[in-house]
Order: structure tokens, then sequence, then C-alpha cells
């Protein structure tokens, strides 16, 4: 029996009108909880026998050489991939059944490759993933101004630098207020302000009763951010 | 945090987008557009400048262009997203039918533009008779619907499959036939004027068809891919 203390998530104003999303989870639940996962991709097994389990207001930091799996890992917690064998629940769905697109949008991940559309400007790219979600278009001026990028807004992403293109993913987080946070290497490209933004979303997240996932091949780098560490070496995690 | 929105705002938001991309990139107005006109211009050279025969082959010839070069770009707008692009969508909460829906709409409106352009061109060089053109209000938005969901699909299917683009010629050609059967008969219908309420009933059960498939197997494609 869970213990009687929920938590109150994703409320909040848009600009136009309030919005109030309940999601009565209690508040010692994991938001994210992995028995035995396995991932294989073709005949290549990429993660075998992971657990793992990120409680609200934590963050872990898993690090590990490149083809570890932890980029793998992150996309089934995200939710983008289906593990090939073991159980798991990310924020309350059931990592293989159809629930889990329902809480897709309260998952922000920010991969190595940022996903903008490069004829679109900075803002404008915000300004989309903002209408799709239901929310106020205009905030996405605001949101760059927050990442250092007020200047910028005008600027077509393909113009764009990489570090400039993942600041504007931070931005996207910081406007959406995820209660999962997925980072993938997340220093890669980004100046010394930026690597300090890095740890400003992960403890507004984590602030907010949320929880951060952070991946990297550095664990120098990573440490600071986390409250937790585990390295994932050979598809496992130790 | 939002909540879930609604279909069509989602749709009309991924519209939206298409649309922008497609104005920035100006792929149909700057390659699509000349390079069918270029098509119908180097046709008669292969078969001959008889003012009959042109005039005949005329509008069979317009509506092979448009079923090429439209799926094309429908083709290529879907197939060419990369996968941190579809992730971001995907955890954006995006209904993939909405997705689907909306990429039908922003090319739907795309391939009507390249119609009507290209359109001109056909009757300039082919002097082809327009008596019956209130019939192509209807015929000329259903082949721009049902070659953008045609498009539209194939390029989710051939995301989704190791084969990728390799494979779309075969997806699109069997499918595309009664859109081309509609129509080039619905065209010549008119230039006859026989009626052509037949035909467009098949378009626009085709189109129909087209967008109960792309709705039922968006979810589906988006988790192979």
């Amino acid at each position: 029996m869970h213990e009687l203390a929920y938590s109150l998530r994703g409320a909040g104003w848009d600009g136009r009108r309030a919005h109030v999303h309940f999601a009565l989870v209690p508040a010692t639940t994991p938001l994210v909880e992995l028995y035995g996962i396995a991932a294989r991709i073709g005949a290549t097994t990429i993660l075998r026998d992971v657990d793992l389990t990120v409680g609200p207001g934590e963050s872990v930091g898993l690090y590990g050489a490149n083809g570890a799996g932890k980029t793998t890992l992150l996309r089934i917690v995200a939710t983008l991939l289906r593990p090939s064998a073991g159980t798991g629940r990310v924020l309350g769905a059931d990592l293989s059944g159809p629930d889990r697109y329902d809480i897709r949008h309260r998952i922000g991940l920010i991969g190595h490759v940022p996903g903008l559309y490069p004829e679109l400007t900075l803002e404008e790219n915000l300004a989309f993933a903002a209408r799709a979600a239901g929310m106020d278009p205009g905030r996405a001026a605001g949101a760059l101004k927050a990442v250092g990028l007020g200047n910028a807004a005008s600027r077509r992403a393909g113009e764009s630098s990489h570090g400039m293109q993942r600041r504007v993913e931070f931005a996207r987080e910081l406007l959406f207020q995820p209660d999962l946070l997925l980072l993938d290497e997340p220093h890669t490209a980004l100046d010394p302000a930026a690597v300090e933004l890095v740890a400003h979303v992960v403890e507004e997240v984590r602030g907010r009763g949320g929880a951060a996932v952070v991946v990297s091949h550095d664990i120098g780098r990573v440490a600071p951010l986390v409250s937790t560490t585990a390295e994932i070496s050979g598809g496992t995690l130790r | 945090m939002s909540s879930h929105p609604p279909f069509w705002p989602q749709a009309l938001a991924i519209a939206r987008r298409d649309l922008e991309r497609e104005r920035r990139a100006g792929e149909v107005v700057w390659i699509t557009i000349p390079f069918g006109a270029v098509a119908l211009l180097l046709i008669p050279l292969a078969v001959g400048t008889n003012e009959n025969l042109l005039r005949d082959i005329g509008p069979g010839m317009f509506w092979v262009v448009v079923l090429l070069f439209g799926v094309l770009t429908a083709v290529r707008r879907t197939s060419t997203e990369t996968p941190a692009q579809r992730d971001a969508v995907a955890l954006l909460g995006i209904d993939p039918a909405a997705e689907f829906a909306g990429k039908v709409m922003a090319g739907t409106a795309m391939l009507i533009g390249f119609e009507l352009l290209v359109g001109a061109v056909a009757v300039a060089l082919y002097d082809i008779d327009l008596g019956g053109w209130p019939w192509l209000l209807l015929v000329v938005p259903l082949a721009a619907a049902g070659l953008a969901e045609l498009g539209t699909l194939s390029g989710s299917i051939a995301t989704s499959l190791t084969a990728g683009p390799a494979l779309i010629p075969f997806l699109v050609a069997p499918l595309a036939i009664p859109l081309l059967l509609g129509a080039t008969q619905g065209a010549e219908g008119i230039r006859q004027g026989n009626g052509i309420l037949s035909w467009i009933l098949l378009m626009a059960i085709v189109v129909l068809a087209l967008a109960v498939a792309g709705v039922l197997t968006a979810r589906p494609l988006q988790e192979t891919r």
C-alpha cells in the first residue's frame, strides 16, 4: 500500500488559461522503475538485465564508454524504444503498454543531436513545439531570453551553432517543465555559461519533485549535476 | 506543462510548420514546379508537335507529371525528417494521426499550387480545352489530397523499413493507379462533354481509404521507426 502523500504536477499558466494537470502519483513512487531490461538490435545485445530506479527529486548520472548502451537506455526510459525483455514503469505508465503514449509529453529529452528544423528560426522552432503542445507560442521568446538567446531568436536554426541549438532545447524544457528530464551528453558543444544552464535546468526539475537522468562518457562533468552515479558497461549497470 | 491539445490544433500546428518550412526552403516553387514544367515541355519534342495529338495526350501527360513530382515532394518531406526531429515530435505528445493529418493538409496545399501553376503551362503548351472547368474544382483538390496522403503514408512506411526510400516507388505505384485513372479519365470526360461523376467518386473513395489507412497506421508506424 502506497503512502497517502500525493503530489500535484504540472499546474501552470500558459498565458491564456490556467491548466491543471492532475497526476496523482504517490510522492514516494519512483518516477522510473526498470527491472531486467534488455535491448537487442538484430543479433547484437545492447543492454542486458538492467535495473534502475529513480525517485522524485533525484538525478541519476550514468556514465560509460561509447557504445556502452547509454543512449539506448535513455530512449527506453523515454518510451521511444521498447525493451526486448524486462518490465518497467515510467511516470506510472507501463513501458510496453499503450498508456506510455499518454505520459510522453511529461518527458523532456535532449539528445546529442538537436532535433530542430533548420529552415525555421530559433523562435519559430520553439513556438511550433509550444503550439503543438497546446501552449501559448508567445512564450517562446521569453524562454529563449532565459537561455541567453534573446538576440538570436530570429536566426534560422540551420545557421546557428550546435551550442545555440542545444540552448534552444534547454529553453524548450524550461518552457514545458517536464516531470522527467533525460539528458544525453548534455555538455557537448556548450560554453561555460551554458554548462551552468544545464545545472540550472536539472535543479529546476528536481526542485519541482521531478527527476533527471543524465548520461555521459565523462563522469567528471556529470557528477556535479547528479545525486547518484552508476557505470554502464557492456550493456549492464554496475 | 500543458495538457494534451485536441486533434485538430495539433494537426494545424504540423501543417503550419510544414508550410513555413516549404516557404523558406522553396523546394516546390524553385525545384518541383520548374522541373514539372520542363517535363511537359520535353514531351512534345519526343512525340512530335501534331496539335491534335498534343491536345489528346495533354491532360494525361499533365496528370502523370503531377503524380510523379507530387508524390516525390510529399515523400521527401516525410522521409527526410531526422530521428531527432521525430523523437522531439513524439515527446511533444502529438497524436501520430494528427501528425499525419497535418502533413496531408500542408501537402495538399502545396500540390494544389503545383497543379495550378504546372496546369497553366500544360494549357499553354498542349492547347487543352478548358470547357467543363467547374469539374476541376473537384478534381484538382481530390488529386492533390490523394497524392499528399499517398506520399505521406509511403514516406512513413519507408522510414520504418530498413530498405527505406528504395521501396517507395513499389509502394506508390499500385496505390496511385486509381488516382491517375480518376484524374485522367475525368479530364477526358470533361473534354468530350461527358459526365465524370463516377471518376470523381472513385477519387473520393481513394482519398477516403488513404485517409483511414493513414490514421489507423500512424501509431504503429511511429512505433516501428
